[in-house]
């Protein structure tokens, strides 16, 4: 099946593609897709390439292009019909990513208040939220903040409509969404728990380990089991 | 040797063209505000375009120069003085050993920028110098500068002492950058058109183009908030997250724009009214805030022809200034 593709320029310096607008499995690998055959194939110029929920978004210093292509068009209209080339000649799927198990304390700060609203248990939350294997949509808003879906509808929360201090571990969900802290910061979703292990390591030589496409299944663990794999 | 801070200013970090191609690990490109300021810097010293430089808010720093240098500082003005004499904009100068830079008074512009010839000793962080606050790596130890930090000059192609007559502290060398033309008309910015640009209303559309916006107090590296009219959506509009650009004017719930600057998130989802062009940068880098914006509207195509102007421009100074480095060097 092929999605429809619309490309469009996002000012003078970069260009998306987009393809619909919904959280969907086959838009997001399809975009990550695409994202892999350029990576593989870059112009000259070409700066990068974000992925998100159902676009792909490609950065290039117009400069460099115009100067090593010489187009006759506007170097907008260059980068389209690249891009263009780029959405035929990719794959219709990415290759399946990564499974990772990451094991959370259920004692967040807002899930009493998200069991009052839902009028579920506890335990019911946190087995309807554990017991799911999601997909890493994209990676953004934070260094490594993976936006995972998506939620069962029955815990689909919405955002909160003032943002608080979330530490650094927290996961969380909005809306559809559930995704992890990596580093403290403002935030506005729902915490239901703390993961020990850390999403962002600015030492490392890759300082985030999960990549859209990659899976996510998370799995509960005691506040002890935290803190000691904390320490 | 090196460039000791005696007392830090408001916001001083360490940036450099920006970071890019890790943008998917949710990390943004960062780097200076106004890149063109900070490239003619860094040509005037005789550096390469991108080399690490200083980026400064008002109030500045004092720093204490604990060898001889080749410096410039470009962009805004905030009165640069070394030992209480003033220092001119946009041009090199031979500094003395133990001479003291400090910034009296801001007369115009938000940021303002010192290259050093040489450039900055400190390890690139994925690939770049920039200073990325919130993941507290990159640049300086990953944050800004704090009193007695000190800098380290990288690798001198010159011998500086030499250029220097005896009894100065100073000596600007007689070549300048003209810039006049890159910062003229500077609320003038012009926008394209972002993708949801046709979903507002023809007022707001009008509102936009025709109406003062003026500039947040709360605006910073991040994004510059505005404060004018309500823009309206002919209907709400729903929108899942995906890549943002450096000028992209996003349009809030509450009708309000705000501009995404050097430091924005990698991907947003609020509706994309339009783009601030890329030559329009840095005269937006250089408005401070209760300074006014007038929008005007262009093409892409219209805005490519624009940079690279700015860009033959720049070519051409870079050549000039190499040039003018190495006759002195030959004959001093």
């Amino acid at each position: 099946m092929q999605i429809p593709v619309t490309i469009f320029s996002l000012g003078d310096s970069a260009a998306t593609i987009e393809l619909g607008q919904q959280i969907d499995p086959v838009a997001n690998d399809r975009a990550l897709a695409i994202q892999q055959w350029l990576f593989k194939h870059p112009f000259d110029g070409m700066l990068e390439a974000v992925l998100a929920y159902s676009s792909l978004t490609i950065y290039y210093d117009p400069y460099i292009v115009k100067r090593n292509y010489q187009p006759d068009t506007p170097v907008c209209r260059w980068v389209e019909d690249r891009l263009r080339k780029a959405c035929n000649a990719a794959q219709a799927e990415a290759p399946k990513g990564a499974l990772h198990r990451i094991p959370v304390y259920y004692g967040g700060d807002d899930l009493h208040d998200m069991a009052n609203t839902k009028s579920l248990g506890l335990d019911e939350i946190i087995a309807i939220h554990s017991n799911r294997r999601y997909r890493v949509y994209m990676i953004g808003f934070l260094p490594g903040f993976a936006y995972l879906g998506k939620v069962d509808t029955r815990i689909a929360t919405p955002r909160k409509l003032k943002p608080v201090t979330v530490a650094a571990g927290s996961v969380a969900i909005a809306g559809e969404q559930t995704g992890i802290y990596p580093l403290e910061s403002p935030g506005g979703w729902n915490v239901v728990g703390m993961t020990p292990v850390t999403l962002f390591n600015g030492k490392a030589r890759e300082p985030v380990f999960m990549k859209p496409g990659d899976e996510v299944e998370f799995y509960a663990i005691s506040k002890e089991e935290f803190q000691s794999a904390q320490n | 040797m090196s460039i000791l801070v005696l007392k830090p200013g408001l916001l001083d970090t360490i940036q450099d063209g920006g970071r890019f191609g890790y943008s998917n690990w949710g990390i943004n490109p960062g780097g200076v505000m106004d890149r063109y300021a900070a490239r003619v810097a860094n040509m005037l010293v005789g550096n390469s375009a991108e080399e690490a430089l200083l980026e400064i808010h008002f109030p500045g720093p004092q720093l204490l120069f604990e060898q001889t240098a080749l410096i410039t500082i470009c962009g805004s003005d905030f009165t640069p003085m070394l030992d209480d004499k003033p220092l001119p904009l946009w041009q090199p100068i031979v500094v003395r050993r133990n001479t003291a830079l400090h910034f009296d008074a801001l007369r115009n512009g938000g940021r303002c920028y010192l290259a050093i010839h040489g450039g900055i000793d400190v390890e690139k962080w994925l690939g770049s110098y920039s200073t990325n606050l919130k993941a507290e790596a990159g640049g300086f130890n990953g944050r800004r500068l704090e009193k007695l930090d000190r800098l380290f000059q990288g690798e001198c192609r010159f011998y500086f002492p030499a250029w220097l007559p005896n009894e100065k502290d100073k000596i600007a060398l007689n070549w300048r950058a003209d810039t006049t033309k890159v910062y003229e008309h500077p609320h003038e910015i012009y926008i394209t058109e972002g993708r949801e640009w046709h979903l507002l209303k023809e007022s707001a559309k009008e509102d936009l183009l025709n109406c003062n916006f003026i500039i947040h107090p709360s605006s910073d590296r991040m994004g510059y908030q505005l404060k004018g009219e309500k823009l309206q959506l002919q209907a709400a509009v729903e929108q899942v997250s995906s890549g943002v650009n450096f000028g992209t004017i996003q349009l809030l719930p509450g009708g309000q724009l705000v501009i995404l600057m050097a430091d924005h998130q990698t991907t947003g989802g609020y509706p994309r009214i339009g783009h601030v062009i890329s030559a329009h940068l840095p005269k937006l880098a250089q408005l401070r805030p209760s300074d006014c914006v007038q929008f005007c509207r262009t093409t892409v195509a219209a805005a490519e022809e624009l940079l690279f102007a700015q860009q033959r421009e720049l070519t051409i100074l870079q050549r000039a200034c190499n040039d003018r480095l190495k006759q002195l060097s030959c004959s001093v």
